[in-house]
């Protein structure tokens, strides 16, 4: 995938304000995050870091508070307390859903989320980083280069057949695609995946590890899923997550053999 | 490979294809040349003579388009159901109304400067939100940034909580209501129950002159088809996009870096203006303005002649707002108490069976025969 | 003020002394007015001459002297010149009272004259005496037996203002003896009031003093016109005028503010009563019933049908054609509820918006019927006795009967609803079925039959709504229309699907109304309450009590 943004005229909204060279510095870091709902804790004095460009799996239970460990990143949800700190500097829960996007961090949903009525091509066309104003939108048009980009888009998920097809008509495994075609197009640092592969079939589970292994280098992944054997494809280091806090980290091998990670999947 | 933008003339003619052209210009030629000229040059008894009562009609029906389309842009394509167009087209209304107001000079019943509810009221002066509006261009600009600064107020205290849906639409309402009652009341300013009435003139012609009529005729088409014109424009442009992408999944345009509140802001005011302009030509036209124009009643009746045509089709909620206005005069002569049966039943019949309206019934007829 | 009432009735070292103090003048009272006369007699001659003496003056005089007695013969005499039974005989000259059955007794001596003269005259007073004895005879009514004739004596006293400076040492007979504080406090209100104007500024300064411990609006301002020097020359009463307007507007606001709040309440109730069909349609059901002020339109009309059916064949239960209407109400607002999913919501679930649009042609369509079939005017509904009437609380606050029985009333239906909802079992699949539609069905909930009951049910709340708003608004056609906004802002308001939100936030609303609109008029308290909601949606867009679910967005 080539770097648009060099060389696009487009202006990009506050872009990486970080180094890129340094490889080993903290692209995110979550410090002491408590979320609860009604009294119910979802999160629990949650601290986690982030490397740039790292790819890192979280697996846990259902309800261990992944989803929710999102939305505090993402803007969704307000933590009751602790912070979100992006690049060592932007403190995000400042701003709201739509600046922390324009940061550079992107976002799958769980449920996948795409423009129904919009063609897939249109779906790609509205998450292309660009100038996201009223006034700038009233009078963009697609340019040739973004159409490249777009059609590179769809070839890289797989969707240059349905181009000009409603995104609604797409299979479950397709719009799981779509949105991740979304997401590319944004170009963020970090890309936040809740379950990028559920509904999809072994032969797209497959791709699309190989799709994530290629991005590792170039973006900073955060993939959260259920599928053990497509963790264990993506190689990288995995972080268990039970009750709203943090359980165990280490190599999926490592992981897998912990008793409290078997205790919490099996135990209960 | 050219970077270059595509102008913004050719994409705006591009907007509409080639039969919509044509329709316009059709529309135009009819409304803007033969109707007023019909009207003026031929006499009653002659075969192409048009009559006062067909002009007015059509008129008045033409600004009840406009409104129709303004419907269509926030609710057909932003999702966004308001329930207080009818207090924008109102406060329009209102504004110009000020100005033809003032323009009765010394012809009122008591003879005084001031209209005769303020003599009544035995006030002295104009109250201050009255200054200026001796000015025809003043008061223009006021029929355009009252509903236009309103909206904008409201819009961006309800859209930045992100209240949607049901509950924008019950709020509007509220909101459409509590004007009601300011506008009910006399000493608001604006003549209470009975509201402005016996207008003279405009900018010193005589407003009941068939040449005046057959002018206010023409603007309201030339209103009507640059509403089209701008509604295309903007709904077929990226901007258009995003917002039935707001309407469809508003998490997710959040994610990619649009803030929902301009975009919804920015129709919503557009919308409402336009429904200010629409209600500016209203006025002089049937001659009176007052406040049973802000009843929730009216506000709801908009929604339905957009339903009628066909939501997001813009076209379509013009032409509900005709087949509805049409009905209704025909109606409240031949059967008047079934009227509101006739439109009960439409709001009942059209949600249930005809969901994609007018527009949609012939696109899906067309869809059929040529398959 | 409650504490005040129990402790007037429940007195018994009052009662008593009552008792021993008044025998005599009962005796007189309980008698038959016009049979024979009692002894005591006889009287000053000349006083009684003086009842046709000549002028006004010697005339009231005479009057207020014979007062004063309140001796019973004195009485027998004033009343009989009221009821114009008092007679002059043209021979003698004598003044004669006339009694049932062509008797007359000498109103001098008491001695019966016989025969009864030809020639008699009656005293006739005129207008300006007839004020004169009228403010007597209430001052003679002071000693009856019966609390509330003295009660009522004592405020007509109050009202007319006709006793003067003559009256005092009666009045102090009457605060000596008087059992009843309110009677007592009314009285001593007149003799301050008296007393203002005496020439004496002793006199002057106590009775001043004395207005200061009332509570009724109407002596502001007789105490304001005495803090000026213009009126009043002396400077020590001039301060306690001052002292005692101060406290008698704090007393005003006290019972103004009294007042407000419980008409915010009453005006509560009957929100809560109107909102709370809307509260399981839309809060529960999710359907934007637009024709929800027709259904309660329908209830009041119901009432209606109920009332003139009872007005024309049973006419002497007429005060308990409401009693009737309750269920005749439920029953008909039901039916068109029911009538109402099975045609059309049921193809409307989860679709709010077309709901709005349907349920608003329906509610056209229903006026319309009303129309045709009573007329476009609004309908006369009578009051039943029982619900007219108030209770007074404080001098200037009064609580209205039929706003207290909405009290009740809307109470009486908030629980059974709540009951309905939360501890049978249709409640239960009701809830079921809201939150789950497929599940439910899937467990063997009868989904589309609950649908249908659940509708009904708030129809049928809305009807009983409409029970209550036909006692106290105009009934007609297009009634429900005025309500419908306000229905919704109290359930938004409240949060959707919280029946305690909407009980707070119809509460809330009715009294910030009735609050705001002492001080701005009734469109700006709504004007303002609206645009309140508005902003705490703002800060709640779920409302002020819904929880923080996940179903938030
Ligand atoms: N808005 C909300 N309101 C109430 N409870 C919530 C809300 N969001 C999350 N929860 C609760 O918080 C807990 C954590 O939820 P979360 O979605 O983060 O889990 P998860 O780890 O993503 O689970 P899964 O693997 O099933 O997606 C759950 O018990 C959920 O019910
Ligand atoms: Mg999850």
């Amino acid at each position: 995938m080539n770097d648009v943004t060099d060389t696009s005229k487009i202006k990009a909204e506050a872009s990486a304000s970080a180094p890129a060279s340094n490889k080993n510095d903290v692209i995110l870091e979550i410090a002491n995050i408590s979320v609860s709902f009604d009294g119910f804790k979802a999160l629990n004095d949650l601290s986690m870091k982030f490397m740039r460009n790292e790819l890192r799996c979280i697996i846990g239970p259902n309800g261990a508070g992944k989803t929710t460990m999102m939305d505090c990143i993402t803007g969704k949800t307000t933590p009751d307390e602790g912070t979100c700190t992006f690049n060592n500097t932007v403190d995000l829960s400042k701003l709201s859903e739509a600046e922390i996007a324009l940061v550079g961090i992107g976002r799958k949903f769980q449920k996948p989320t795409i423009f129904e009525s919009h063609t897939v091509f249109e779906n790609l066309e509205l998450a292309m980083k660009t100038d996201k104003t009223v006034f700038f939108s009233l009078f963009a048009v697609v340019d040739d280069v973004m159409r490249d980009r777009i059609s590179e888009t769809l070839k890289t998920v797989n969707l240059s057949a349905h181009a000009d097809q409603l995104a609604g008509r797409l299979s479950h495994g397709q719009k799981q695609w779509l949105e991740i075609g979304m997401l590319l197009m944004q170009d963020p640092q970090l890309l936040l995946l809740d379950e990028p592969v559920a509904g999809m079939t072994d032969d797209e589970t497959e791709r699309t590890g190989e799709l994530f292994n290629s991005l590792k280098g170039k973006h900073s992944l955060v993939v959260v899923e259920h599928d053990m054997d497509f963790v264990a494809q993506l190689k990288s280091m995995v972080t268990v997550l039970d009750q709203g806090s943090m359980l165990c980290e280490g190599e999926m091998a490592a992981v897998q053999s912990d008793p409290r990670v078997i205790e919490v999947y099996l135990g209960r | 490979m050219s970077n270059a933008r595509t102008p913004f003339i050719v994409r705006f003619f591009s907007a509409t294809g080639r039969t919509g052209w044509i329709a316009i210009a059709l529309f135009a030629l009819l409304t803007i040349v033969a109707v007023p000229v019909c009207h003026l040059m031929f006499q009653e008894g002659d075969a192409l003579f048009i009559s006062t009562f067909y002009v007015t009609l059509i008129g008045k029906i033409m600004c009840y388009a406009i409104v129709a389309v303004a419907m269509d842009l926030i609710w057909g394509y932003a999702g966004v159901l308001s329930l207080a167009q009818g207090l924008f087209f109102a406060l329009g209304g209102y504004a110009f109304g000020m100005y033809l107001m003032r323009s009765i000079g010394l012809d009122g019943v008591y003879k005084s400067h001031l209209p005769d509810f303020m003599v009544f009221l035995d006030w002295k002066a104009y109250p201050w939100f009255w200054a200026f509006t001796d000015s025809f261009v003043y008061s223009i600009f006021l029929a355009i940034a009252a509903p236009g600064l309103l909206a904008f107020v409201f819009g961006f205290f309800v859209f930045r909580s992100r209240v949607k849906g049901v509950y924008f639409a019950i709020i509007s309402q509220a909101m459409l209501y509590a004007f009601l009652l300011l506008f009910f009341m006399n000493n608001t300013g604006f003549g209470g129950n009975n509201g402005f009435t016996d207008f003279k003139r405009i900018l010193g012609y005589d407003i009941t002159s068939p040449e005046m009529r057959a002018t206010l005729f023409a603007l309201s088409s030339a209103t009507l088809l640059f509403a089209l014109l701008f509604g295309r424009y903007v709904v077929t442009s990226k901007y258009g996009r995003i917002l039935t992408a707001i309407r469809d999944a508003e998490m997710r345009v959040m994610f990619l870096g649009y803030n929902p509140l301009w975009y919804k802001l920015f129709i919503w005011t557009v919308a409402a203006i336009i429904c200010g302009i629409a209600g500016a030509l209203y006025v002089p036209q049937v001659g009176i303005i007052n406040p049973s124009e802000m009843a929730t009643a009216n506000s709801i009746e908009i929604a339905i002649w957009a339903a009628i045509g066909g939501r997001g089709t813009l076209v379509g909620p013009a032409i509900g707002a005709f087949v509805v206005n049409l009905s209704k005069s025909w109606f409240t002569v031949a059967f008047p108490e079934y009227w509101l049966y006739f439109l009960g039943l439409l709001f009942v019949l059209v949600t249930l069976l005809l969901p994609q309206g007018l527009v949609g019934l012939y696109q899906q007829l067309r869809a059929r025969s040529t398959r | 003020m409650l504490c005040k009432l129990q402790f007037r009735f429940f007195s018994p070292t009052k009662i008593l002394r009552t008792a021993i103090l008044l025998p005599w003048l009962a005796a007189i009272f309980s008698m038959p007015v016009n049979a024979e006369l009692i002894e005591g007699f006889p009287l000053d001659p000349e006083l009684v001459h003086q009842l046709n003496g000549d002028g006004n003056k010697a005339k009231t005089n005479a009057i207020k002297q014979l007062t004063l007695l309140a001796t019973p013969e004195a009485v027998q005499v004033l009343t009989a010149l009221a009821e114009d039974r008092l007679m002059i005989a043209g021979d003698s000259g004598e003044i004669l009272i006339r009694m049932e059955g062509e008797k007359a007794f000498d109103a001098t001596s008491g001695k019966e004259v016989s025969p009864v003269p030809e020639d008699m005259d009656q005293v006739y007073p005129n207008n300006r005496v007839r004020v004169v004895l009228n403010t007597s005879m209430s001052i003679l009514k002071l000693f009856d037996p019966n609390q509330e004739i003295r009660l009522e004596a004592a405020k007509q006293i109050e009202d007319t203002g006709g006793a003067d400076e003559m009256f005092l040492p009666i009045m102090d007979r009457v605060l000596a003896k008087e059992s009843d504080s309110e009677i007592k406090e009314i009285i001593t209100l007149v003799k301050a009031m008296i007393g203002v104007k005496s020439t004496d500024p002793a006199v002057r300064l106590s009775a001043v003093k004395d207005l200061g411990e009332s509570d009724n609006p109407d002596i502001k301002l007789k105490l304001t016109e005495m803090t000026d020097p213009a009126n009043e020359a002396d400077s020590s009463v001039r301060a306690a005028a001052e002292e005692s307007l101060a406290s008698l507007e704090q007393k005003i606001l006290i019972g103004e503010t009294v007042t407000r709040v419980f008409t915010g309440l009453s005006l509560g109730s009957i929100l809560l009563l109107a909102a709370l069909g809307l509260a399981i349609t839309y809060g529960v059901m999710g359907i934007i019933n637009m024709a929800h002020g027709e259904l309660l339109m329908i209830g009041a009309f119901a009432t209606f049908v109920v009332h003139d059916f009872f007005r024309d064949n049973f006419a002497e239960y007429f005060d308990w054609y409401i009693v009737a209407a309750v269920p005749m109400a439920f029953i008909s607002a039901a039916v068109v509820g029911v009538i109402m999913e099975r045609t059309v919501i049921r193809w409307l679930y989860g679709r709010a918006l077309e709901t709005l649009l349907t349920t608003w042609g329906i509610s056209l369509i229903l006026i319309q019927t009303v129309r045709v079939m009573f007329g476009t005017f609004n309908q006369e509904i009578a009051n039943p006795a029982w619900l007219s009437g108030s209770v007074e609380v404080m001098s200037n606050v009064n609580l209205p009967w039929n706003r207290l029985i909405i009290i009740g009333f809307a109470v009486a239906v908030l629980v059974l609803v709540w009951l309905l909802l939360n501890r049978t079992r249709l409640g239960l699949f009701v809830r079921a079925v809201t939150q789950n539609r497929t599940m439910a069905g899937c467990v063997g909930v009868p989904t589309a039959r609950i649908d249908t009951v659940a509708f009904a049910l708030g129809a049928a709340i809305a009807g009983l709504g409409g029970v209550a708003l036909s006692q106290v608004s105009n009934v007609g056609p297009e009634m429900g229309q005025g309500y419908i906004v306000d229905c919704f802002m109290t359930v938004v308001l409240g949060g959707v699907g919280q029946l305690a939100g909407t009980v707070w936030a119809s509460m809330g609303i009715g009294i910030v109304t009735k609050l705001v609109e002492g001080g701005l008029g009734a469109v700006f308290a709504k004007v303002i309450v609206l645009a309140i909601i508005i902003l705490v949606i703002q800060k709640r867009p779920q409302g002020l009590f819904a929880l923080k679910g996940r179903t938030a967005d």
